[in-house]
């Protein structure tokens, strides 16, 4: 049994608490929220032992393992003191405010040797898994150019003040949405290590971004366009896609449709020459429990095998969420020029 | 429960296999005169039972349906709740105390967290059971002989190992609404012996029943020994496996399973809503005359 602890009981803490309390070969010890409505549901009908101090709570209850789903400017302290203890460590994403931060933990994680993981869980969707296969392997040729879009309805009229509107606090489209895509960007194709040109633009937000659009270009030499909004309404929930072009062919895939076109006659088992069409549904594996999606469940279940040693720990490291932070860092500073 | 009932997600862009098919959907049902249009079709063809989430929409279906008791004299909805992303969404921008005190009606949550009321266990259970009769508002005046607890809270709730909330809820849709409470779920087995050990027997479940393993934890043989044994009253919900299965082979599957009370399914064209209805009648009737013959 792994012994795990989790910091922040919000929406994301909630989903990851069901599942790992769902999971075989998990024991939860312990929970720590500073909503003291949370905190005594939680104890009350879960009987989680729960906790408002996240050091006294890891003092006390010795997890081999700890969640982190609170606000991102409490990542990097939070994290610190975790890695510091010796546990290992699943964060939710974006990683840390500045890529600064987030390689001071990379290099720690690493000098610790702890299993460390950042919930982008879009690596675990079965269409984005087959989009990565197919480029690693040469299948639609050289990569030239890619776009990457995200669209939702996450703040569609002016509201209230929350974390997610603070930019000192890591909110904003850019670090919370456009995150997603660029982070799996950097993992099918290669990180983007350049920005040409970049607009973070308010439309209902005071203080932050609601949109991002980018030219960018990628370590290998592809160039790209981001666009992400998540003031569009049409949606009813994120959708998230990427089209990407090759000197063999194109792929268009979002999280449930993957649609691959290959030039010629040199394409993989399983394809033909032309348009093909595959469905999350025939790229998924079944889960031993579902709450919300396949892939929220399979990112804590790779976490709980990698603290076990079952794996190579090898998807969505600090290093690759470290990487991602840069490529934001190098999109927002290219906006204020 | 009818052999067949009639699902809402076509009418909510729901799509679990494509981004285009459902802002198709979308355009097409952007009036709920094309909504009505699409459910007197299936009651044309035998159906009369409508499964719907308790979505913002349904309250202007219901007023339509309210209006003409004549034609809808046989109709029944089996309200779903909640509608899932406007919790999300408000739990996003509000936080989960501020979602409460938007959603509960009147004045009791404030006086909750004011610490007015003591922080007695039934509180909570109290919560819920208002939740519940905001979401039943809109039904008012409609048969609705079992209402359903969405996947994504019963799922929630046992992961969480909230049992007594389920146990509650069951208890409050019995008694305060004179219907069968029924719980939707992508954990069939799980949940069966969660509900079982509070003491819950026999009940309602709608699950993700198809040929492909899709969205059934733990795997299809599990699901199908589950079945053999009888242990609930079933509703069969994603037959098609999302879209991965052709329709005459998916629904030849389903029917021949055993202990399967009902099959959901929605579609927007009258030609897929007659086939659908023709093909599950077809297997049916097939499998009663070999069970005579022996």
């Amino acid at each position: 049994m792994v012994k795990v602890a989790l910091i922040g009981a919000g929406k994301m803490g909630l989903s990851h608490l069901s599942i790992l309390g769902a999971h075989p070969k998990v024991e939860i010890v312990g929970v720590c929220d500073t909503s003291k409505m949370v905190v005594e549901v939680l104890e009350r009908y879960s009987g989680y032992k729960c906790y408002s101090d996240y050091l006294k709570m890891v003092e006390e209850s010795r997890p081999d393992a700890v969640f982190v789903s609170v606000p991102t400017k409490y990542h990097y302290p939070m994290v610190k003191e975790l890695l510091n203890k010796g546990v290992h460590v699943f964060t939710e994403k974006p990683f840390c405010l500045n890529p600064e931060e987030s390689n001071e933990l990379t290099q720690l994680a690493k000098k610790i040797g702890v299993v460390n993981q950042v919930g982008y869980h879009n690596k675990f969707v079965g269409t984005f898994r087959e989009v990565k296969d197919l480029v690693k392997n040469g299948a639609i040729g050289e990569i030239t150019h890619f776009q990457g879009e995200a669209y939702g309805p996450v703040v569609i009229k002016k509201k209230s003040e929350t974390w997610r509107s603070d930019p000192t606090e890591g909110g904003g489209c850019l670090m919370d949405y456009a995150s997603h895509v660029i982070d799996l960007i950097n993992d099918i194709i290669s990180p983007i290590d350049s920005c040409k040109g970049s607009m973070l633009k308010s439309i209902y937000s005071k203080n932050v971004d609601d949109s991002v659009y980018a030219l960018v270009g990628s370590n290998s030499g592809a160039s790209g366009v981001i666009s992400v909004n998540w003031s569009d309404e049409t949606y009813r929930k994120m959708s998230t896609s990427i089209t990407i072009i090759g000197t063999k062919g194109k792929i268009i895939s979002d999280a449930n449709e993957l649609k691959v076109y290959f030039k010629g006659d040199g394409f993989p088992k399983g394809y033909s020459k032309g348009w093909n069409v595959k469905y999350v549904t025939d790229l998924t594996e079944e889960v031993n429990f579902y709450l919300r999606g396949e892939e929220y469940s399979a990112q804590i279940d790779y976490f709980i095998k990698s603290v076990l040693g079952e794996n190579n720990r090898s998807i969505n490291t600090f290093e690759s969420a470290w990487k991602t932070d840069k490529s934001i860092s190098l999109i927002k500073n290219q906006s204020s020029l | 429960m009818e052999r067949i009932i009639f699902g809402d997600n076509q009418f909510f862009a729901v799509n679990h296999i494509s981004d285009e098919k459902s802002r198709a959907q979308s355009i097409k049902f952007k009036d709920d005169s094309a909504i009505i249009k699409t459910l007197d079709i299936a009651i044309a063809s035998g159906i009369n039972t409508f499964m719907c989430t308790t979505h913002d929409r349904i309250a202007n279906i219901c007023e339509i349906i309210r209006k003409d008791p004549e034609k809808y004299k046989d109709f029944k909805i089996y309200p779903c709740m909640p509608y899932a992303h406007k919790y999300a969404n408000a739990v996003t921008d509000l936080g989960i105390a501020g979602t409460l005190k938007q959603y509960v009606p009147g004045n009791f949550l404030g006086s909750l967290l004011k610490g007015g009321v003591a922080y007695l266990s039934k509180d909570y259970i109290s919560i819920m059971e208002l939740l519940v009769d905001a979401e039943m508002k809109m039904f008012k005046g409609i048969n609705t002989p079992v209402i359903f607890l969405q996947n994504v809270i019963t799922d929630l709730l046992l992961g969480l190992g909230m049992d007594e909330f389920l146990v509650a809820f069951a208890k409050y849709i019995k008694e305060k609404y004179n219907a069968e409470p029924g719980f939707i779920t992508m954990n069939l087995p799980k949940l069966l012996e969660v509900l079982e050990k509070n003491g819950i027997n026999n009940p309602i479940i709608c699950a993700s029943i198809n040929k492909v393993n899709f969205r059934m934890s733990g795997g299809k043989d599990l699901y199908e020994k589950t079945l053999n044994e009888g242990r609930c009253r079933i509703i069969a919900m994603q037959v098609l496996g999302g879209g991965a299965i052709p329709a005459g082979e998916a629904l030849e599957y389903v029917s021949n399973l055993p202990n399967v009370e009902s099959i959901l399914f929605g579609a927007s064209s009258k030609q897929n809503i007659e086939n659908t209805v023709e093909t599950i009648k077809y297997h049916d009737q097939k499998k009663k005359a070999s069970s005579i013959i022996g």
